[in-house]
């Protein structure tokens, strides 16, 4: 009786698996290859993209050793136009926190804002600092050079004072210096680590679990939509989360004073592109989210998710246009047209967060706990 | 009517079904609080999280900090105790207590499972599991060939009413005629081997699954309960809950309805199991073996358990009594064997509003929610107003005045797409928890047609 009882789990079994191949051969017409996705979102967006910053940064170290021989205003601004350069193409990598980028916590030494003016000084003022410690991370990457270059003095004179006249000229050189070379490292040991081994590691990882690269990259893509555009680029300095307190020094950028906004399109023209799969060089367009969710719809009889959110997020750029191109000012005079952008970028999360996971059954990093 | 009570009442069987099911029951749950323990939950569940979510009246039941640890080992205690067979009525009732505590301290963690072990193991505190083939046997040096034949009858009536009630959910136009949510679930399984980019990716395959896995659960109980169709049935059984496992993280559950059906088999099916282990573990039968146990209060007892199984087959009907749609507000879902039905999410934000100066902040659910939590309370009213009360007590005792709180939601079900779930001009803080309609929850724009 008991061989009977296990006969008939073996015998289960065997019918399981049977069952399973068969289904093998009658392929749907219209299936959609998940590895295309990760391919593309490799080759023609995630290391493209890492590439552009890697130059665009050796033109800033140029730029940075050029201004550090000869401090003049020539110099000067040759150095805020490649730091400006390097900025907005960061706001294509800055999704990406995953392989190297999160083992290191690459986003988090690149561009934590506010800096701290009080650490950054007092760096410069006693040396021996470490740019790689954690509790640096916000007196350095962009933020810091922001302050170094625009916010270190009242005037363009004064500026070019701290680095020449100043009695620790020297120090502020070196820390310009310091920062512009950690920024590069660590963007080419992130790079490096992409075009050498991880990208075969990502473009394989096509399982549905919560380790694997599309439910990751979809978590990260939703988090620095839902974090690093919409709550740091808008709702802090709109006070959303702070019972109206403005905090408008705490835009990106702050002390350069005119490329917030600049710097807020990008970002969501990089997660527009990266929602629709287009190539960061050119306009070639491969297969990403907007492709899946038109894959699933076909399967679900289910609303055109990909117009939704295309429409929507074209409605945040609209509303992101009328805000004045210093956010700091508009948080000053206006802050409706802060919050208003906040609320149409909102929008766009509610998209993403649940109709877009909702059609992929992704989980967004919730515990792998049982479900009945 | 042919059918005799009395008779029934007197009639016995053996006792041997009984005393598998005791040894199986106890050894699941021993497994599944070893397992619950090695996946490190009790800490992410119940001592990490600073604020957790209660039933409705068990608010006074929360984790015991560090000695919560110590439940979960009373809980195993216990369980190894109903394996054995020592002190059986003492051991069952610890289970009890101590499984319900657990399950009533954050209903974040509520699945439909964890309250039927609950269920059957209030019901087996009034069952003499303990007979036939236990140690309480060699303490009182008797066993019992055997009992009342309802003792058995009514944990099969337990399982069927799971079964059959989990079939009756399914009969609603979403599961029915629009496959949902399998039709989400299923393409999201691409990676299995074989049948992942196949089979999983078919449109036909998915209501295939839903209607054939209703038809499973309303049938499943009667193919059991005549023998000729039973080991077909347990074949499906084991199937079914294999190809879940495979498909769902369902954890132990479809192992233990597995072992649970087993005592629909007959008395020399577990007698063989019995000998088998005497066999291995080389035991010898030096008790005495009398013919019949007696119930004790067994005039009392049965008017109860009756009771009992009547709340039973009514309670998860109660949503009838609730307007709006029963999957959109979730009153009267719970604790209605309603499994697998859903594909819920919200994305539900709040804002603490001081009501004489207008001023207002946007909370961060992470401050105070582990993901798990802020996932359940997205798209559950009761989540949401529970924790909005403790917000507003919360930002109250900070020094925030005039507070209050106010809640923008939108949840997507079953492939619908999101829409706003909760009137965003009622302040919740001044909304009171109870058993009656919520009113502050926005009508569901489409309609659920079924049971």
């Amino acid at each position: 009786m008991i061989k009977k009882v296990v006969s008939v789990v073996l015998l289960a079994l065997v019918i399981f698996a049977c069952s399973s191949s068969d289904g093998g051969e009658s392929k749907p017409k219209d299936n959609f290859d998940r590895q295309t996705m990760l391919v593309n979102w490799a080759d023609n967006i995630i290391i493209p993209a890492y590439e552009d910053l890697d130059s665009k940064l050796g033109a800033l170290v140029a730029a940075k050793n050029t201004f550090t021989v000869t401090a003049n205003q020539t110099n000067l601004e040759a150095l805020r136009i490649a730091w400006l350069d390097a900025y907005k193409v960061w706001q294509h990598v800055e999704m990406f926190n995953i392989g190297k980028a999160e083992v290191d916590y690459y986003s988090a030494y690149m561009n934590i804002y506010p800096a701290s003016v009080t650490e950054i000084e007092s760096n410069i003022a006693n040396g021996g600092y470490d740019l790689a410690l954690a509790n640096n991370q916000d007196a350095a990457g962009f933020p810091a050079l922001d302050y170094l270059l625009y916010g270190v003095a009242a005037d363009d004179n004064a500026i070019l004072a701290m680095y020449t006249t100043n009695a620790n000229a020297d120090g502020y050189k070196l820390y310009l210096s310091d920062v512009v070379n950690e920024m590069k490292s660590l963007t080419e040991a992130v790079l490096n680590d992409w075009t050498t081994s991880y990208r075969s590691t990502f473009v394989n990882s096509t399982a549905n679990t919560t380790t694997s690269s599309t439910n990751k990259i979809t978590n990260d893509f939703i988090y620095y939509f839902e974090k690093g555009l919409r709550a740091n680029k808008f709702g802090i300095p709109a006070g959303i989360f702070s019972g109206g307190v403005l905090y408008p020094e705490k835009v990106e950028a702050y002390h350069n004073q005119e490329v917030s906004k600049i710097l807020a399109l990008e970002a969501l023209h990089a997660s527009q592109d990266f929602f629709n799969g287009k190539a960061y060089n050119g306009t070639s367009d491969g297969n990403s989210f907007d492709d899946y969710l038109d894959y699933l719809q076909t399967i679900t009889d289910g609303e055109d998710l990909t117009a939704l959110i295309n429409n929507q997020m074209n409605a945040a750029r609209s509303q992101i246009q009328t805000v004045d191109s210093n956010f700091s000012n508009q948080v000053n005079t206006d802050n409706t047209r802060m919050t208003l952008s906040y609320d149409e970028l909102q929008k766009v999360v509610v998209l993403l967060k649940l109709d877009m996971v909702q059609a992929m059954n992704i989980s967004v990093d919730y515990i792998d706990a049982d479900g009945d | 009517m042919g059918f005799n009570t009395k008779a029934y009442l007197q009639s016995k069987t053996d006792a041997a079904p009984l005393a598998v099911f005791r040894i199986l029951f106890g050894i699941m749950m021993l497994f599944s609080i070893i397992r619950f323990w090695a996946n490190g939950w009790i800490d992410k569940l119940y001592i990490k999280p600073k604020f957790h979510f209660s039933y409705y009246g068990f608010e006074w039941v929360k984790p015991l900090g560090d000695y919560t640890y110590l439940l979960f080992i009373i809980c195993a205690v216990a369980a190894l105790f109903i394996a054995l067979g020592l002190k059986y009525r003492m051991a069952i009732i610890v289970f009890f207590l101590s499984f319900t505590y657990i399950e009533l301290m954050d209903k974040t963690t509520y699945l439909n499972h964890y309250y039927f072990i609950s269920l059957l193991s209030f019901l087996m505190i009034f069952l003499p599991a303990n007979a036939y083939f236990s140690v309480d046997n060699v303490l009182r040096k008797a066993s019992y060939k055997t009992i009342p034949k309802w003792c058995v009858d009514s944990v099969k009536l337990l399982l069927g009413i799971v079964y059959f009630y989990a079939g009756l959910a399914k009969i609603n136009s979403d599961w029915l005629f629009r496959a949902m949510p399998l039709k989400i679930w299923l393409p999201s399984k691409y990676d299995l081997p074989f049948i992942g980019e196949s089979l999983m990716q078919q449109e036909w395959f998915h209501y295939a699954m839903s209607w054939s896995g209703m038809l499973y659960d309303l049938a499943i109980p009667f193919l059991l309960l005549y023998k000729r169709t039973r080991w077909f049935a347990f074949a499906l059984v084991v199937f079914f809950h294999v190809f879940t496992r495979v498909l769902f993280p369902i954890g132990m559950f479809p192992f233990i309805m597995i072992v649970s059906t087993l005592i629909f088999f007959e008395a020399d099916f577990h007698n063989k199991i019995i000998n088998t282990i005497k066999g291995i573990l080389k035991l010898k039968t030096t008790v005495d073996l009398k013919p019949v146990l007696e119930v004790k209060r067994e005039k009392a007892l049965v008017p109860f358990l009756t009771v009992f199984f009547v709340i039973q087959l009514l309670f998860p009907f109660r949503y009838v009594l609730y307007q709006g749609e029963l999957f959109w507000t979730e009153e009267g879902f719970r604790f209605s064997w309603r499994v697998m039905l859903l594909e819920k999410m919200g994305h539900t934000t709040f804002t603490i509003k001081n009501a004489k100066t207008g001023a207002s902040f946007v909370v961060r659910n992470r401050d105070f929610l582990s993901s798990f939590q802020e996932k359940q309370m997205s798209f559950q009213p009761d989540f949401i107003l529970e924790y909005a009360h403790y917000l507003g007590d919360h930002f109250t005792s900070q020094g925030h005045k005039n507070v209050q709180v106010f809640v923008e939601s939108y949840v997507a079900l079953n492939g619908r797409l999101s829409q706003p779930f909760i009137d965003k001009t009622v302040d919740l803080y001044k909304e009171k928890e109870s058993f009656c309609h919520k009113a502050w929850i926005l009508p569901f724009t489409d309609e659920i047609k079924g049971l």
